[in-house]
């Protein structure tokens, strides 16, 4: 309003709102959103849905009459194999599995980043070399002396086993991360610290430690969601007493025997991504620069 | 405190013991898991190893007889044609895309969040979800037949000699986010002036895309390329929830090859060999990358 006041036109001609570039961008843009969003709907939708109303009626209607009877037997009734407990397990299994597994990988991984960043030694950027060119191996190659391994120590098959597969599986894209964010810092604050007489261990956790929280919350993020959404070494590495989630939903979804309950399979399909929805709608920013961190070299 | 104060030998000696000490698990995880664990297999590819690991070299007959298995060489053929239905629409969708975000529009956030989404999920989720969308009694192909369309037929997942076009709409719809939101990252790092420039010469903003922008934003695509190329030739739980490799053997990967030959078949020997060839596949991808990367320059 109080651009009235002034004599002249100031600053750039205002562009038109619905000039054809706009309304090109915009159009596509809108087309692709609902195109991403499809799949999303069509979940939500049919998991609401009787399996009468189902077989009647397109994915892509509104159920008539909603019901959570589809999410109730999801969670607590769907059977794998002789188990007819639903979901839970395997979401419980996730969270036994993903809570230590993103701990002792950022723990490990932060640690080492900062050995990397401010106390280099000779032979470290060889290894760290080795570290970045190793995450580019197919898993598949490494799996099965992976197996012997844990047999040796007697963690085949168990919550363990699994819990250090992923923490080994887990450092270079974390150690990336925490050894590019710990260069950043200024220097001197690192040399006053040392001249003030603080060690490796005393830098790390009243100096490094502090000042590096946003990038635990990316590492966080990025572990969490890569974890829990892990299958192939859910899959390989338990029991199916163990199985994480997603391996769980798999072996629901497509089992051979019975009827089809495509209204359950999509409630436990929701249930089963919820997890990295919430964590990725709710970070937002922090979870792009988790996933351009190990792209993108900060 | 002399310890930690000093600066001669000893001291040093000492500040870099700890730094050694926190660096064990990496040292060990590159040296005996990435490197130890690769050869490990690579030379048991030439062993007769059944049920258990045995070194009972027999030359190269775990590879003669992989590349005489028609499952393989179907894997082999999806592989190819999913990794370059990938390739080429997941950067041109992901380039459109991410130029169109960069025009300084409204919304931008909301449509980011809306094209990333799908890269916080599994694949075993995507799987799922498309397989129920791909549906022939009740998905797309229902609904566009309902529409009044009765001839219409698209049943991928059904149909073998389509089954893979399947997997690279779900692989799309997944991993497409994911490209854009390296480049639009790239675009973001362009300087303005470039902009002004082409503007001020008359150059069309698609000609500057093209001819401009896409050579300056070389290093993002390489590494863009890289990281999708390495994921591609992972591919393993889309294909098992959403075709479990079926119809028959029609959608088949190499990943899902070693390890049913690993795991089910009991045939480690070939589930070894075929592994092994999985990382020549990736090594000729990146060794002159890390070349490019790694050797060239110095890195800070």
């Amino acid at each position: 309003m109080a651009d009235i006041a002034f004599d002249g036109p100031r600053g750039p001609k205002p562009r038109r709102r619905l000039s054809g570039r706009n309304i090109m961008i915009y159009g596509t843009l809108i087309v692709v959103a609902l195109y991403y969003l499809v799949p999303l709907y069509v979940m939500v939708m049919t998991s609401l849905k009787g399996l009468p109303e189902i077989r009647l009626g397109n994915i892509f209607s509104p159920p008539v009459e909603a019901t959570f009877q589809p999410w109730v037997k999801a969670w607590a009734e769907a059977c794998t194999g002789l188990n007819c407990d639903g979901l839970q397990r395997g979401f419980w299994n996730s969270v036994r599995i993903t809570v230590p597994s993103v701990l002792l990988s950022i723990l490990i991984a932060s640690i080492n980043g900062y050995a990397l960043a401010n106390w280099k030694f000779k032979g470290a950027e060889f290894f760290f070399a080795v570290l970045m060119i190793g995450a580019f191996i197919p898993y598949q190659v490494m799996i099965y002396p992976m197996v012997i391994l844990l047999r040796e120590l007697g963690l085949y098959g168990s919550l363990t086993g699994l819990v250090l597969v992923h923490t080994v599986f887990g450092m270079p894209i974390l150690t990336l991360l925490f050894r590019n964010y710990f260069a950043t810092l200024p220097d001197e604050l690192f040399k006053a610290a040392r001249v003030d007489g603080t060690g490796f261990w005393g830098i790390y956790f009243r100096i490094m430690l502090p000042l590096s929280l946003p990038i635990f919350v990316v590492a966080v993020i990025l572990q969490v969601t890569g974890i829990w959404n892990d299958f192939l070494f859910g899959v390989v590495y338990t029991k199916p007493e163990y199985y994480p989630m997603t391996v769980q939903l798999n072996n629901i979804v497509n089992t051979t025997t019975g009827v089809r309950e495509y209204n359950v399979n999509m409630a436990a399909t929701i249930l089963t991504g919820l997890v990295p929805l919430l964590i990725y709608f709710v970070s937002g920013r922090l979870f792009v620069r988790g996933i351009a961190a190990g792209a993108v070299k900060g | 405190m002399a310890k930690a104060n000093g600066s001669g030998r000893p001291s040093r000696l000492f500040r870099n013991l700890n730094a050694k000490i926190a660096a064990i698990p990496m040292i060990l995880t590159a040296m005996v898991v990435f490197v130890g664990f690769s050869l490990w297999t690579v030379v048991y590819s030439f062993t007769k190893s059944g049920l258990l690991p045995r070194l009972d070299f027999v030359g190269l007959i775990q590879y003669e007889r992989l590349w005489s298995n028609t499952k393989w060489l179907i894997s082999i053929q999806n592989l190819v044609v999913f990794g370059a239905c990938m390739l080429i629409f997941s950067f041109v969708i992901g380039f459109v895309l991410a130029c169109l975000l960069d025009q300084k529009i409204r919304f931008e956030g909301v449509f980011r969040t809306i094209l990333l989404y799908p890269f916080a999920l599994s694949f075993v989720v995507t799987g799922v979800v498309w397989q129920w969308i791909l549906n022939p009694d009740f998905g797309f192909q229902s609904i566009v037949r309902a529409a009044g369309w009765e001839s219409f037929t698209f049943d991928p997942l059904n149909n073998g000699k389509i089954v893979m076009f399947g997997v690279v709409i779900a692989a799309l719809w997944q991993g497409t986010g994911f490209v854009m939101v390296l480049l639009l990252a790239g675009l973001r790092g362009i300087d303005e002036e470039i902009w002004k420039a082409t503007r001020i010469d008359g150059v069309p903003a698609w000609k500057t895309y093209l001819f401009v922008i896409v050579p300056m934003l070389r290093p993002v695509f390489v590494t863009a390329l890289v990281i999708v190329t390495a994921g591609i030739v992972k591919v393993y739980d889309l294909v098992v929830a959403q075709t479990n490799g079926g119809p028959g053997i029609s959608s088949e990967v190499p990943a899902k090859y070693v390890y049913d030959q690993m795991f089910l078949n009991q045939n480690l020997g070939q589930g070894f060999a075929a592994s092994t060839m999985m990382l020549v596949t990736v090594a000729i991808i990146i060794i002159p990358w890390a070349y490019l990367e790694f050797g060239g320059r110095k890195r800070g």
